[in-house]
């Protein structure tokens, strides 16, 4: 599935790197992902895939090393790289890059319509005075209409109306892609999008994230546990392993590599 | 969609002249039953309701946790009576030391006064809000109760232009019962369009997670502030009218306790529901003026209650504790009143049946 043609690089890490007092949970982190990739992050448990992830969305500012990103929307002409080191989350996320998390964090009290709504509104115009006052009511509905349209594009119409919580575990982190994408971003990252998912859902999944990918021309950069869909559906696989990059490369590369099988299986295993 | 539904529009529309014509009658004092008592019981309902609105804009809505309100309304009140007043009254008013000469000139039509009320409270809580809003939970709550408190203080010892200790009397009496209920039905129009609202939306995404709403692109201080600003000119306003509505103002009404006043109004109505707090602040107000007879002693049977000063405001934070016990949704939780709703409760459950397990 790799067609890298003659590929433009949409988001970098400069040794980027994250202490916590004296914990150094992510080391000297260079990350490529290149235009219309879905690359994995993988490690055991506590190797700093989602503090790598919180510096790259902004949540954190790493304590040394920089990150890069080519702002952009699906769909638009894309910009150069610029760097994002210590910006703000949100400010991130308006520049195309959205993400999920790992514990599906929903706006809970809303409905499945509502969370996409919101999705939307780091992209309103009117502001706070002419959406009250309904005279940006054209801007609503549009918001509204593109909401109908993306539920129906991701199969979540039927339970348009539901409030989010009382969505099964499938639905509700289908949901929070859902939502990511309505922020139309250009880098879509997925922390862990099949935890709790059995392996019929799984292969659901990978369908779902190839056919997002090339429907809405996104780059992914996903963090996963489950091996048959990293290995299946990635173009490129970063290992981390306490805080440090210990391979990278294509499934197959990896598959093979044996500091990666002594970091999840223990020394002296056969692949 | 909304529009296909005339049936509720009709009957919003109806019960909205209803209610016009009620105050009107009212305030012409053709329905003997409601005396002035009654009407200034009313009037008070109608400014808790606003100001119950104001806090829950912050708490209920957006998701802070602010103890503020009565900075705010001391602000608004405050402005609003001395811009209201005539330069004869005040100065009589002022007779321990003479109002500051520019200000004892001012005299505008009640409506500007209480206009410049409300933004003077929003400027305020503009530029509190900088420190403050950083903060988060209990840590907002004890920022804004201070601030509050600042407020009160600073109004205390503003000798030439809040008279100090002594107060403000003698503000016109404009707000009537018509003047409450107007700016009431305009508050909770307005609450509903902008909750409604994107931003209304994007308030209620703090409220239920600020992360996941920040990783949304919702910038969360500016849309905190824009919450806190909007809840402070509610605020303002409603402390104008109650100004007028009481005519006297000292810096001690608007002690930190009043805060708890409303935060009782909003978390009995539900957090997050505008129905919520205007019923709840009908129901409360009106009913600490009912209970008074358990202030004045009575008797049980054989047991007799002397005159016991507050006791029904005993009942009122037994009530809180039960709701927060045992309730905590409130009245209304963050649901709001709408005619299909109250349609779906007299219609045999088949239709229904879904909308009522959600």
């Amino acid at each position: 599935m790799s067609e890298t043609t003659a590929a433009r690089r949409v988001l970098h890490t400069e040794a980027a790197t994250m202490r916590f007092g004296g914990v150094t949970a992510v080391n000297n982190l260079n990350v490529e992902v290149f235009e219309g990739e879905i690359v994995a992050l993988i490690g055991p448990n506590g190797a700093g895939k989602t503090t790598a992830f919180n510096l790259i969305t902004g949540v954190y500012t790493p304590t040394e090393g920089k990150v890069f990103f080519a702002p952009g929307r699906s769909g638009e002409a894309p910009q150069a790289e610029t760097e994002i080191t210590g910006k703000k989350a949100d400010a991130i996320t308006r520049m195309g890059m959205a993400r999920t998390f790992q514990n599906i964090r929903l706006f809970k009290t809303q409905t499945v319509f509502e969370n996409i709504l919101i999705g939307q509104h780091l992209h309103i115009k009117s502001g706070l005075f002419s959406a009250v006052l309904g005279i940006g009511h054209k801007e609503e509905k549009a918001m509204r209409e593109r909401a109908d349209e993306l539920l129906q594009l991701l199969g979540l119409d039927h339970v348009r109306n539901e409030p989010c919580a009382s969505l099964p575990y499938g639905l509700q982190r289908k949901l929070e892609i859902a939502r990511a994408l309505a922020t139309n971003p250009t880098l879509l990252l997925l922390d862990e999008p099949a935890a709790g998912m059995n392996p019929q859902e799984t292969v659901e999944l990978t369908d779902f994230i190839r056919d997002i990918r090339s429907r809405f021309s996104l780059s992914v950069l996903m963090i996963e546990h489950h091996m048959d869909l990293v290995m299946d559906i990635s173009d490129r696989i970063y290992v981390l392993d306490f805080g440090q990059t210990i391979a990278a490369g294509t499934p197959a590369e990896i598959q093979n590599n044996p500091r990666v099988i002594e970091a999840y299986l223990g020394v002296d295993a056969d692949a | 969609m909304k529009k296909s539904l005339s049936l509720p529009r009709i009957l919003t529309i109806a019960c909205l002249v209803l209610l016009a014509v009620m105050v009107q009658l009212i305030s012409m004092g053709a329905l003997p039953f409601i005396d002035n008592y009654m009407i200034r019981v009313l009037n008070l309902c109608a400014v808790y309701a606003i100001l119950g609105l104001s806090m829950n804009l912050v708490n209920g809505f957006t998701g802070m946790f602010s103890l503020g309100q009565a900075g705010f309304m001391a602000v608004g009140a405050y402005v609003t009576a001395l811009f209201a007043m005539t330069p004869e009254v005040k100065e009589r008013v002022f007779y321990l030391e003479p109002i500051e000469e520019w200000l004892g000139a001012i005299h505008m039509p009640f409506i500007v006064a209480l206009l410049l009320g409300g933004l003077a409270a929003a400027v305020l809580s503009f530029f509190i809000g900088f420190p403050v809003l950083r903060l988060k939970g209990d840590y907002l709550a004890i920022a804004t109760l201070g601030f509050a408190e600042i407020i009160r203080i600073i109004f205390l010892n503003l000798q030439t232009i809040t008279n100090g200790a002594m107060g403000v009397k003698n503000i016109p009496p404009t707000a009537d019962i018509r003047w409450c209920f107007a700016v009431l039905t305009l508050m909770v129009v307005f609450m509903l369009r902008l909750i409604n609202s994107s931003y209304g939306r994007a308030f209620k995404a703090i409220r239920d997670d600020e992360i996941a709403a920040e990783a949304m692109g919702i910038n969360l201080f500016k849309h905190k502030m824009m919450s806190f600003i909007l809840s402070s000119f509610i605020a303002g306003i409603g402390g104008g009218l109650m100004a007028s509505v009481v005519s006297a103002i000292t810096p001690n009404l608007f002690r930190f306790t009043l805060a708890y006043d409303i935060l009782l109004i909003v978390v009995l109505g539900g957090q997050g529901s505008i129905t919520g707090t205007v019923v709840s602040a009908f129901v409360i107000t009106a009913a600490k003026e009912w209970l008074r007879w358990l202030d004045a002693g009575f008797s049980l049977g054989p047991i007799t209650v002397p005159e016991i000063a507050g006791l029904r405001m005993v009942i009122f934070s037994v009530l809180l504790m039960v709701i927060i016990l045992f309730y905590r949704q409130g009245f209304f939780g963050s649901r709001e009143f709408s005619w299909e709703g109250l349609f779906n409760i007299f219609r045999p459950k088949k239709k229904g049946d879904k909308k009522e397990a959600a």
